[in-house]
């Protein structure tokens, strides 16, 4: 009897035991798990604020109007103590990291000194533009170099835990990557003494208002599978799924969708008019048959067909074996960037594989467009006299304030970079100064 | 007589092929007959650039990525040698471009298969122009094998879980795009983000949603964009990805499985500007959504599993 008792009072302990460490070491790992993607999160911050200031730092050494150059000098040094608070929230105590934080400290100290200066009155000196450009070329190489950090930790999913543990236990074989990555950028520093997320295309707006161009007769179901049936390259509307928005949607729109296991696709359709705003299809794409230029004229071809009419290319890019072409209007030699298409031609057959149309269905209405105030001869002279202008265009951009203006669009080089510089083409004023990149040393490939 | 026509015919169309052979140069023979234009990558960059830097216009890096530096090279070469000045590289002016430059293809695929640092001037001893590159990190990418192989059996058998179909088919994309791309030294990426911003957002868009179609993928990459945007959240990527309780995958690790290459293409579609949701901040999946204030956001639409509201 005695015994049978013990027994089961063991049991019970055994058991209960058990259950209560299962669930120790649960709640372990979702601490673990919590304190890691704070890690991550100061990490992946840090290398992107770096790779923002590099560009910030850039622009500016293109700028030449105060009104532009001190906003964008005080974002540099927002930059820096942003960065500073990331390096800070890192595990990195026990490793020397102290030269690249000074380093941070020094663009920031010389950032803050001169976006409170009167630029006006008292303008950059040659000394501080030499300085300026001395930080954009320490600032990329540290760049690279943790963007190179960055890619190994994502490639090989490091974990900051085990930095951490490594530094802790002082391990004599420290391999760890993400370490050596950490010191490799702190020599390089040792050898010197808010971003653009609206679409890929500049200039759009990305306030929120009324679709300006959305007319028609209103389309039923129907023919909205009809219309899709053509676009999707099917046959029968019978495998077609439609589906149509709730209360939230800014417009009312029918969602098709199609898929058959090799290929998958959906469209977006405004329910007033039928028109296109969002196409994906996908599929997988094979070895490249056709150029880019080929896919181009494809892309053209087909927004033309789709009743936009004199639109022109701004941007084109491959990507594995899709090419991606970025269309603005063009209204009588003016270019409005806020009306813009983007086309994604396969190519290896010259598919469309996508169209999103909704920032030109958005924006895109009759402009009185006036005539510029200056010449392009006048306009020339507000922009950066080291900037060598290439090429000028009439655009009309939105601005900071979200307004609609009449601009004179330069592409220019600047040292090896090339820059989009919008200058008001009434007042002279620098309304807008980009670093144009759009690519990047292949971290996969060396 | 109109076996006569016939046979004219005949000779008049051989004719016509041999003008087409004898129009087509056997210089120009490096290049494909593409017409190279702003934003292509591949070999005949490659020798675009090579060639342009021969002659002395292009002083960029010869990285098979047609950017804004060989453009400029291109059109300031086009202005000197009185060809249209356009920025394409058809054929008249490759034609030109092979007249007056020499390509030494073997030595510059060499150069770039090693990783070197290397310009290929004209007038100047080869040798004299190619240094080893320190930081083509050979030591710096090997030491890690002892982390790696448990993770990557963890991530297979989570695969395996989760979305079998979709592993296999992608692993034999991946292989392949490797394989063509391994050549150039740089990739296009969209304006004002890095690979390395394109993969954390893979990652978390592969963790959260890659069992839906390709659209919704896309729609949770539209969203993590739309909330960087937003005045009410982080303002990076990697700010709105780790923001605590905002993405179940991140809280469960979930984030950390291997993405594949469908969620990468839907991320880069949805920095280019495509958003199937409509401008939404939200989504949720109505099967497990545990929170009733979530149900009261206005919604926009529902694609696969997931309902994206305001």
């Amino acid at each position: 009897m005695l015994r049978w008792i013990t027994i089961i009072v063991l049991a019970i302990g055994v058991t209960g035991t058990a259950i209560w460490g299962y669930k120790e070491h649960q709640e372990k790992n979702a601490i673990l798990i919590q304190a890691e993607n704070t890690y991550q999160r100061a990490f992946h911050e840090l290398t992107y604020n770096m790779d923002l200031m590099h560009d910030k730092i850039g622009t500016a050494i293109a700028m030449n109007s105060k009104e532009r150059l001190s906003p964008q000098l005080a974002e540099i040094w927002r930059l820096t103590s942003d960065s500073l608070s990331n390096v800070g929230q890192l595990p990195l105590t026990l490793l020397p990291f102290n030269k690249t934080e000074e380093f941070l400290s020094k663009i920031g100290d010389f950032t803050y000194r001169t976006a409170i200066r009167d630029l006006k009155k008292d303008p950059l000196t040659d000394k501080e533009l030499d300085t300026l450009k001395n930080l954009y070329t320490q600032a990329g190489n540290i760049k690279d170099e943790l963007r190179q950090v960055q890619h190994t930790a994502l490639e090989n999913n490091l974990r900051w835990m085990d930095v951490q543990l490594a530094l802790a236990t002082e391990d004599t074989q420290a391999d760890n990557t993400i370490i050596d990555g950490f010191k490799t950028v702190e020599k390089k520093v040792e050898g010197f003494a808010e971003g653009n997320i609206d679409s890929a295309i500049s200039g759009t707006s990305s306030e929120n208002h009324k679709y300006e161009n959305v007319e028609g007769p209103k389309i039923d179901e129907n023919e909205a599978l009809n219309y899709s049936k053509d676009i999707f390259n099917i046959k029968a509307t019978k495998d077609l799924r439609v589906t149509t928005t709730g209360d939230g949607a800014d417009i009312p729109l029918y969602s098709v969708s199609y898929s058959d296991g090799k290929k998958n696709a959906y469209l977006d359709l405004t329910q007033q008019g039928g028109h296109p705003i969002t196409l994906l299809v996908d599929r997988p794409v094979g070895e490249k048959q056709i150029s880019l230029n080929e896919g181009y004229k494809i892309a053209e071809k087909y927004i033309q067909e789709h009743n936009f009419e004199s639109m022109e290319l701004l941007n084109s890019s491959q990507y594995e074996n899709v090419g991606i072409y970025s269309f603005i209007y063009n209204q009588n030699g003016v270019r409005v960037f806020a009306d813009a298409i983007e086309v994604k031609v396969a190519l290896d057959n010259g598919d469309i594989l996508g169209l999103t149309a909704n920032n030109y269905f958005l924006n895109h209405h009759k402009r009185e467009i006036p005539k510029p105030g200056l010449s392009t001869e006048q306009a020339k002279d507000f922009v950066n006299p080291n900037v060598a202008i290439q090429e000028d265009y009439l655009a009309v951009i939105t601005n900071d304030l979200g307004e609609e203006v009449l601009t004179y669009e330069f592409l220019g080089i600047l040292g090896d970079d090339t820059y989009r510089i919008f200058i008001n083409a009434m007042d002279g004023t620098e309304e807008k100064v980009e670093r144009l990149n759009g690519k990047e040393i292949n971290y996969a490939g060396i | 007589m109109t076996f006569r026509k016939y046979i004219l015919l005949v000779i008049i169309c051989l004719f016509a092929i041999g003008l087409q052979e004898t129009s087509n140069p056997k210089e120009v023979d490096a290049f494909t007959n593409q017409i190279i234009q702003r934003g292509s990558v591949g070999d005949d960059v490659i020798e675009l650039q090579a060639r342009l830097q021969y002659i002395g216009y292009y002083k960029g890096k010869i990285d098979g990525v047609f950017g804004w530096g060989t453009y400029w090279a291109l059109r300031n070469f086009q202005k000197d040698y009185g060809l249209t000045i356009d920025g394409l590289a058809g054929l008249k002016t490759r034609q030109k471009l092979v007249n007056v430059s020499k390509f030494d293809g073997k030595w510059v695929h060499t150069q770039i298969a090693k990783g070197n640092d290397f310009t290929y001037y004209g007038g100047t001893d080869l040798a004299k122009q190619t240094k080893p590159n320190r930081n083509a990190p050979k030591g710096n990418t090997a030491p890690q094998p002892k982390q790696q192989p448990n993770q990557n059996t963890q991530n297979t058998n989570n695969n395996n879980t989760n979305a079998t179909n979709n592993t296999a088919t992608n692993t034999n994309n991946a292989n392949q795009n490797t394989a063509n791309t391994t050549n150039n030294t740089a990739v296009n990426v969209p304006q004002g983000f890095s690979q390395n911003d394109i993969n954390l957002m893979a990652n978390a868009v592969y963790g959260e949603a890659r069992g839906e179609p390709y659209e919704g993928q896309v729609a949770v990459a539209a969203v993590i964009l739309n909330r960087v945007e937003s005045p009410t959240f982080p303002n990076t990527v990697a700010g709105v990805i780790f923001e605590p309780r905002a993405f179940t995958a991140v809280a469960d690790g979930q984030i950390w499985l291997t993405p594949n290459d469908k969620a990468r293409e839907a991320v880069l579609d949805a920095i280019n500007g495509w958003d199937p949701t409509g401008e939404a901040i939200y989504y949720f999946n109505p099967d497990t959504a545990t929170s009733s204030w979530i149900w009261g956001r206005p919604q926009i639409k529902r694609i696969g599993k997931h309902i994206f509201c305001k």
